[in-house]
């Protein structure tokens, strides 16, 4: 294991942000951190870094207990979400930083900060300060800044949080590209399920402090532990008394065994997709259709139609 | 140019004309009134010589002081959590609160010939040193707070990450970024110090050729009825603040080039 983190807690003031806190990140993997805000997903990468110390458990990076170890012996590489740009100097001179402190010499720094520019497609912005970049580029070189002093491991605290959505796609699928080529074990933080699910091999979902699951994302798609998990992975609707996906509900004219009746009462059309809202049993649910089968099925407001799960559809039971 | 531009950079102009350009043309004007070397006899003259190079030598060292020790109070109010550092805070705007002349009455009732303390640096050099680092104390503080506080704190932990302990984060990241309103706060608390007067004509006893500032200097060529040698002197720190600032000014180019 790259990193074995076991039992910790940690409070701020009064309130706490960990509880008993226990994961293992598998040597060469991308692993997110994924949970809403003030799920304690920030901080519990903050306690590996060596930026926060835990009140009590113990951290081990590479099989060494890091747990006392200040940041800088802990081989560990961080980007931040607002970059952490060093502003006074240049793109070479900010990716050089750990080297320079190193005291390498100056061939081995040209050389190997170079590569790294290359890496991250900033080669011709090496003379820039950081204020003539935009924000991608700027996170782009935060991270060829902590790939140069090659960390044990690497972590992202919302890498993409403060970029726009056009970028943010791009930087995403351009990580896990560069996590293909590099294999340095990787541990990204994101408040984005689709990001998690589109990038990590790993999904560790936190919330309240706790971790509430993990698995790789379609283990925790499928088999989500609790509606939590459930809900905050991708669309619900609750359908008697089960929650289950939109996409996993079968509708029909015809009134089919084990169904419910339900009152349409808006069809959107959403380009491919088809969202068909509906009244069943006296509360709001929603069907996602394709375009085809809207259609096919001539679906207008008014109309009554019959619903039932897909066969192996995941639904999980609520609790009345 | 927009008519309301037009008439804004009039009213500037002419209020900066008016109340700052003409007097000190006026002032340089004056020091010429018997020639270029009457002027060059007027600031070598003995008394008034020795008058200039400890203004400006004492200004240089207090600056210095400054530089130093404001950036370490700047850092101490900023950084640290400690009960009285509201108070503190204000203490640092007292120098610029109070009449200087009441400074002066201060420090010469403390460092006086009946000091509490048992400290006399009343008629030295020291005590003019005194007095100016009392003046001029809250500048390089004043300025380089506001940039620490806005300092971006993750810039530190970054540098933490890669491999620098404490002190390289301090000389590489924390120092540069520090170092433009470090240096502005210094040329003010010069330009500040060598224009002296109020606080330093007590302790100083102003005796010619050991504590008169040139502030004093000047205001006693006017008693003895010397415009034109006061103007001369005057003249010269006029230029020397006026180096100081331009320095300044280009230091802050330079940093805002940087930023």
């Amino acid at each position: 294991m790259a990193i074995e983190v076991r039992d910790v807690n940690k409070s701020f003031g009064a309130t706490p942000v960990l509880r008993d806190v226990s994961l293992d990140v598998a040597a060469g993997s991308l692993t997110a951190l994924l949970g809403p805000s003030g799920g304690g997903k920030s901080t519990l990468l903050r306690v590996i870094a060596g930026l926060e110390q835990p009140d009590t458990g113990t951290v081990r990076i590479s099989g060494v207990d890091a747990t006392r170890l200040a940041p800088q012996r802990r081989g560990v590489g961080f980007v931040f979400q607002h970059y952490a740009a060093f502003k006074h100097l240049t793109v070479f001179r900010n990716v050089a930083f750990g080297l320079e402190v190193r005291k390498r010499p100056k061939d081995e720094i040209r050389k190997r900060v170079m590569e790294l520019l290359e890496l991250v497609h900033l080669e011709k912005l090496a003379d820039r300060y950081p204020s003539q970049l935009s924000g991608g580029q700027r996170q782009r070189m935060a991270l060829a800044r902590a790939l140069a002093v090659e960390p044990q491991v690497l972590l992202l605290d919302e890498p993409f949080g403060a970029l726009d959505a056009q970028v943010r796609k791009e930087l995403r699928t351009w990580l896990r590209r560069l996590h293909d080529e590099v294999h340095v074990t990787t541990v990204f933080v994101t408040h984005d399920q689709e990001e998690a699910i589109e990038v990590a091999d790993t999904i560790v979902l936190l919330a309240g402090g706790e971790v509430v699951q993990s698995g790789s994302p379609g283990e925790v798609y499928d088999n989500p532990a609790n509606p939590f998990v459930m809900r905050f992975l991708g669309p619900v609707t609750e359908l008697d008394g089960n929650l289950v996906r939109p996409h996993d509900v079968e509708i029909s004219q015809d009134p089919v065994e084990g169904g419910s009746s339900a009152l349409v009462s808006r069809v959107v059309k959403l380009g491919f997709e088809v969202r068909v809202e509906v009244e069943v049993g006296g509360h709001e649910a929603w069907v996602q259709v394709t375009r085809e089968q809207a259609d096919r099925l001539d679906l207008k407001p008014g109309d009554t139609v019959h619903l039932r799960p897909v066969p192996g559809a995941r639904s999980l039971v609520l609790a009345v | 140019m927009a008519g309301g531009t037009a008439a804004g950079l009039g009213v500037v102009v002419m209020y900066l004309s008016l109340i700052v350009l003409i007097p000190l043309a006026a002032v340089v004007w004056r020091s010429m009134d018997d020639g270029p070397g009457y002027f060059w006899r007027s600031i070598t003259a003995p008394d008034a010589w020795a008058a200039l190079s400890l203004t400006i030598g004492a200004s240089a060292l207090v600056a210095l002081l400054n530089l130093v020790m404001g950036t370490i109070i700047a850092w101490v109010l900023v950084r640290d959590r400690f009960p009285g550092r509201a108070v503190l805070e204000t203490i640092i705007d007292l120098p610029f609160a109070l009449p200087t002349i009441v400074a002066g009455l201060v420090l010469l009732a403390l460092y006086g010939p009946q000091s509490p303390l048992g400290v006399n640096l009343a008629y030295s050099r020291v005590g003019v040193v005194l007095a100016l680092m009392f003046v001029t104390l809250p500048f390089v503080v004043r300025t380089v707070q506001p940039v620490l506080l806005e300092l971006d704190k993750e810039m530190e932990q970054a540098a933490a990450s890669l491999g620098a302990g404490p002190f390289q984060t301090f000389r590489r990241i924390i120092l540069p970024n520090l170092l433009p309103a470090m240096l502005s706060g210094t040329a003010l608390a010069f330009t500040r110090a060598i224009a002296e007067f109020g606080s330093t004509v007590l302790i100083s006893g102003n005796l010619p050729f050991k504590t008169q500032v040139a502030a004093v200097n000047i205001f006693s060529q006017i008693e003895g009825d010397n415009t034109t040698g006061a103007a001369a002197i005057s003249t010269v720190l006029l230029v020397v603040a006026l180096v100081a600032l331009v320095t300044l000014d280009l230091l802050q180019r330079w940093g805002k080039r940087r930023g």
